[in-house]
């Protein structure tokens, strides 16, 4: 699939000398939901306020939908709707005003019928003649949303888009940002809530003081999440791998203490029942069991922890 | 898209004077009645004992200072408030990531602004004939020096909406600055009628040249010649150009 966004070598610094990127080099595909993931003040929203225009970039060069950010702003930007983090709105401006404003002020003329449409597939169009104070933060949310879609981007930018909204509330932004997909729209949402990249995402990319340390497919992010490891701590230690074993994907850990079976809970034959019955055969005793799976949390808190280690 | 973006012009306008249009009670009664006690006061009770200035009835001879000095401060407030606003709100993300340049953006608001002061402007004026016969020597020339006080003085309220960042400071040179320079300029006076020192001191004040232009527009005389209240008002503007285009491209209060 084609790029819809390339960053490349993308750094910020500020006066204060903090730098809030390093180098950042990105491809987002079109139509991919991309889950921009990481701790606070990691550069989630630095980069993405940079894409948009609201940030100055200290180097490197972003393309949107083939137009440089910073020469070519008018292209980009047209193709750009976004979201931010916190609820900015005009509080005294009524729904459908605000919407259609939006729209004129990315350049396209007044058409009734789409923003109809898209604030009825918000669920907006009942409070389109209500004012912006009157509404509850999640309605207000999706009049930003409404905003950032009215001029018919290609490409939505999602800024913590669940953040302080309560569970019901996020599993209804899920949904409709799975529906948002379903028009082609490409999008980017940032979060550091690892359920919502498991949940939604094509693609993640994981983001820590200003790196980019991990941009990998979530199915292959969910391959690392099927397998399981069992640990079996033996009751005398051994010195090698019995050779009858090697048909299993074991390792000797902890001085010899315990071995480690990394196994696959999707395949058809764990080889769980069968490596226990031969450790028996062979005379190994074990005093403990255990298994454990790997999430993506663990994946990005061990990420995390090794650059805070470096 | 080329050429400028209209549509985002026409949204950002209407946008603006729609908020205008909220309190347009209040807008329009304030000046009107403003209007009104300048003529009860300096008018009548001042008025009454000079009644002549330069050969011009002094009723008359205060209506284009009080004009001048209702549109220095609506054009600075609407203008510095129009682009203040959504700083304070938040809502710039969105001017921000759209596709407008910097001169869409300062016709938009700069424009806007510059309307409501306009109208401002015309109110005073029409109220000022309910108190007294005013002839217009260059009824052109008014409207003219009119639109380009409005457009200076908005463009110097855009620079004070972008570099404010408190209310406070939104307000204080207006109303600490330039309403007293306002006063000090000739509004309701001629600076002939200083004596020295004071007269030279005066003319180092920069509104008295654009008073006394458009008193000219009036009566066919000023304190000063018309071509430097032209003089001044043209360096107005290009300074204020020239700090809005580096606010800009440089970011300045408006990105990170």
């Amino acid at each position: 699939m084609a790029s819809i966004i390339t960053v490349s070598g993308l750094t910020k610094s500020y006066a204060s000398g903090h730098v809030a990127l390093k180098h950042v080099d990105l491809e987002i595909e079109e139509g991919e939901i991309f889950a921009l993931l990481g701790p606070n003040g990691a550069g989630k929203t630095t980069m993405i306020s940079i894409i948009c225009g609201n940030v100055n970039l200290s180097g490197g060069t972003v393309t949107v939908a083939g137009h440089d950010i910073v020469h070519d702003y008018r292209g980009s930007r047209s193709a750009i709707g976004l979201v931010p983090q916190e609820l900015f709105t005009d509080a005294f401006e009524r729904v459908i005003d605000t919407v259609t404003f939006s729209r004129g002020l990315f350049g396209k003329p007044r058409n009734d019928a789409f923003i109809e449409k898209v604030l009825r597939d918000l669920s907006l169009w009942d409070k389109r003649h209500s004012k912006i104070l009157e509404l509850s933060g999640g309605m207000k949310r999706r009049v930003m949303i409404a905003k950032a879609l009215s001029h018919e981007p290609r490409v939505l930018f999602l800024d913590e888009p669940t953040a302080g909204v309560d569970v019901e509330l996020r599993r209804d932004m899920w949904q409709l940002v799975r529906e948002l997909r379903e028009t082609g729209v490409t999008i980017i949402l940032t979060t550091h809530y690892i359920e919502e990249a498991e949940e939604m995402a094509d693609r993640v990319g994981v983001i820590n003081k200003g790196e980019l340390i991990l941009v990998e497919e979530k199915t292959a992010l969910m391959k690392k999440l099927g397998k399981k490891t069992l640990t079996i701590v033996l009751a005398d230690p051994l010195d090698t791998v019995p050779a009858e074993l090697a048909g299993w994907d074991v390792t000797l850990k902890a001085d010899g203490q315990e071995i480690e079976y990394i196994f696959d809970t999707q395949a058809e034959r764990t080889g769980v029942s069968s490596l226990l019955r031969t450790l028996g055969d062979l005379g190994i005793a074990y005093k403990d069991l255990n298994t454990q799976q790997s999430s993506l949390e663990d994946i990005f808190v061990s990420l995390v922890h090794r650059e805070k280690a470096a | 898209m080329s050429g400028l973006n209209l549509h985002a012009i026409k949204s950002i306008y209407f946008f603006e004077l729609n908020r205008f249009r909220r309190t347009l009670l209040t807008g329009l009664m304030v000046p009107v009645i403003t209007t009104s006690l300048y003529f009860v006061v300096f008018g009548g009770a001042i008025g009454s004992r000079m009644t002549q200035i330069d050969g011009i009835p002094y009723a008359a001879f205060i209506v284009p200072g009080m004009i001048m000095l209702a549109m220095f401060t609506e054009s600075i407030f609407n203008a510095s408030f129009g682009i203040y606003m959504p700083k304070f709100t938040g809502t710039i993300y969105e001017l921000l990531s759209a596709p407008v340049s910097a001169v869409e953006t300062v016709i938009a608001y700069v424009g806007a602004a510059a309307t409501k002061s306009l109208i401002v402007g015309f109110i005073i004026f029409a109220t000022a004939h309910l108190f007294v016969d005013v002839q217009v020597a260059h009824p052109l020339a008014m409207v003219a020096f009119m639109v380009l006080i409005a457009i200076s003085f908005c463009l110097f309220g855009f620079i004070l909406g972008i570099w404010a960042q408190s209310f406070e400071q939104l307000q204080v040179i207006p109303l600490l600055v330039i309403m007293p320079m306002t006063f000090l300029g000739g509004a309701f006076y001629s600076i002939h009628m200083l004596a020295e020192p004071w007269r030279t001191i005066t003319l180092f004040n920069p509104i008295v040249y654009l008073i006394s232009g458009f008193r000219w527009t009036f009566f066919g005389r000023g304190d000063v010649g018309i071509e430097f209240s032209l003089l001044f008002i043209a360096g107005m503007l290009t300074i204020c150009l020239g700090i809005i285009g580096w606010m800009f491209r440089t970011g300045y209060r408006l990105k990170k």
